[in-house]
């Protein structure tokens, strides 16, 4: 049983979904109160004796008599949802209000309805994946201003804008209602956003961005295991997820540094992963829609199915990458693009790619736009021009990660050797 | 080999999250006592509200031992331990200790 980190952040997530569907969001934060209160009795009991075994229907149900004493407590003092008001004035039918509420049936949407709820229109993205690092995988302030090299007060701001906006909506996101749709394509944008936080983000630790990627694959999979929420494009963020994380471990080499893709070990590469990402590419193909996040999935099996970075089929990968434009113009999915280009048709043509993007300019902070200039020069034989790149990339590098590989890089350069000559394909 | 009672005494309540990685070691730490022997009885974790210190017959309560602390037993373990030393040894090793809290060691009467 594993009892730091995610342990505590799964089941305060849980209990905490059922929790504000029970007290109302208006009452998040006293939901929020008697979560911490229900986790920090039970770690200290079980400092002892060990955690039992159904230690998450414990969790609940200690959850459920604070429920009770505090509507008890706070019945004339707080509001309650109008059908709940007067089941709580007596005794009577408190306690069986109280049970059917947490009854499992009660609590089987509770974390849908919450990733719902935060994926709320009137919030900005950011607040979106915020919240829902909060309130559905149990990251606290500090953490979430780590994952994105924040302060803590932007991210304390960022996170009230967002309950203020939950609190103020009448209860949890009804899965049933009208605007599902509209609020499904939220959701699976602000899964997206979240996933690649932990797979491209900023934040230097491995540890916290292996466990972004497992949160944002566990959160997919809600939806995926929920008939309504299980669509095409569903299907296919689910496969994007797992055909990408399944290449996680062979990012970072033994010292952790990051590795290029032409460099990486394969056979670290997760196979069953790889194996769940294809089924669900091929559930995502069901029906007509044709999403960006189909086209991303269709890419990142691509790459998945390659047994040696030389056996990449570059031309589908360009061709996708040009329909992936088409949906999603961006000059990163362009730049990508140029990558593969310079695969298919030589590092000259990569880089007429890339002077041809327009809005190229955007992306001057990115260090992977020098970093690929860099990589396309060297490969032309002009290791000057490279070492240039890469000296810009090493200084606009956001952790020491990326400082470690880009480092190495301007060496590679320095030392006039092709260290990329794998690179081409054969 | 004698027994002593562990008395775990703390003033402050740890957040949730220092209470979740405590409870990770604690359970590491007990194991090993176990394994070598030094465990009687793991004893209990006491409740840090709802208790106190009687403090006279008419039943004047306060929270700690001392008037003005809130230092309480928030929990005790019967240990065996060959003498005194050994058992302030296996004490120091506790994982609550390092995180402020006091650990009193109590030899249990011997007749």
């Amino acid at each position: 049983m594993e009892a730091d980190g995610p342990f505590y952040r799964r089941e305060r997530a849980r209990l905490l979904a059922a929790l504000t569907r029970v007290f109302g969001v208006e009452n998040l934060s006293l939901a929020e109160d008697v979560v911490q209160e229900t986790l920090a009795k039970a770690f200290e009991a079980w400092a002892f004796g060990g955690v039992p075994e159904h230690h998450s229907a414990l969790l609940m149900a200690s959850a459920k008599n604070r429920a009770l004493d505090v509507f008890r407590r706070e019945r004339t003092a707080r509001k309650f949802a109008p059908a709940l008001q007067h089941l709580i004035e007596s005794e009577w039918t408190l306690r069986p209000a109280v049970e059917e509420l947490f009854l499992p049936p009660a609590l089987k949407d509770d974390e849908l309805r919450m990733m719902f709820s935060c994926s709320h229109p009137h919030l900005a993205e950011e607040v979106q994946v915020a919240l829902i690092l909060n309130m559905l995988c149990g990251f606290g302030v500090e953490e979430i201003s780590r994952i994105y090299l924040a302060s803590v007060a932007a991210v304390e701001k960022r996170i009230s804008r967002g309950k203020k906006v939950l609190g103020a909506s009448q209860r949890l996101f009804d899965l049933t209602a009208e605007d599902f749709a509209p609020r499904l394509s939220a959701v699976h944008r602000a899964l997206y956003l979240l996933f690649s936080e932990g797979y491209h983000g900023a934040s230097d630790e491995a540890v916290i961005r292996a466990e972004l990627c497992r949160e944002a694959l566990r959160l997919a999979r809600l939806l995926v295991d929920h008939a309504p929420a299980a669509t095409s494009a569903t299907y296919a963020v689910a496969a994007l997820m797992y055909l990408d994380a399944a290449r996680l471990p062979g990012r970072t080499d033994e010292i952790g540094d990051l590795t290029a893709l032409f460099e990486q070990d394969r056979s670290r590469w997760d196979g069953r992963l790889i194996a769940d990402g294809l089924a669900l590419l091929e559930q995502s193909a069901m029906g007509s829609e044709l999403s960006e996040y189909h086209l991303e999935a269709g890419i990142a099996g691509m790459h998945a199915t390659a047994s040696r970075f030389e056996d990449t089929r570059w031309g589908e990968i360009v061709g996708l990458y040009d329909m992936l434009l088409k949906v999603r113009p961006s000059p990163v999915v362009a730049l990508n693009r140029a990558m593969a280009i310079a695969q298919l048709e030589g590092p000259e043509k990569g880089l007429e790619a890339i002077e041809a993007i327009s809005g190229i300019e955007r992306l001057e902070d990115y260090p992977f736009y020098a970093a690929a200039l860099g990589e396309l020069e060297l490969r032309c034989g002009r290791s000057e021009a490279a070492r240039a790149h890469f000296q810009e990339a090493l200084d606009l590098a956001r952790n020491e990660a990326e400082r470690r590989f880009l480092a190495r890089r301007v060496e590679d350069c320095a030392g006039g050797k092709p260290a990329i000559s794998r690179a081409t394909p054969r | 080999m004698s027994q002593f009672v562990f008395l775990y005494r703390e003033a402050r309540t740890p957040s949730p999250q220092e209470l979740e990685s405590r409870m990770a070691k604690c359970l590491v730490w007990f194991k090993d006592l176990e394994k070598n022997g030094h465990l009687a009885y793991y004893g209990h974790p006491l409740n840090r509200t709802d208790g106190g210190v009687v403090r006279d017959a008419k039943g004047t309560v306060t929270d700690g031992p001392y008037a003005e602390t809130k230092d309480i037993v928030i929990g005790f373990s019967l240990i065996e331990a060959k003498d005194f030393d050994q058992a302030v040894k296996l004490a120091a090793a506790c994982p609550l200790v390092a995180g402020g809290c006091l650990i009193e060691v109590r030899p249990v009467l011997k007749l």
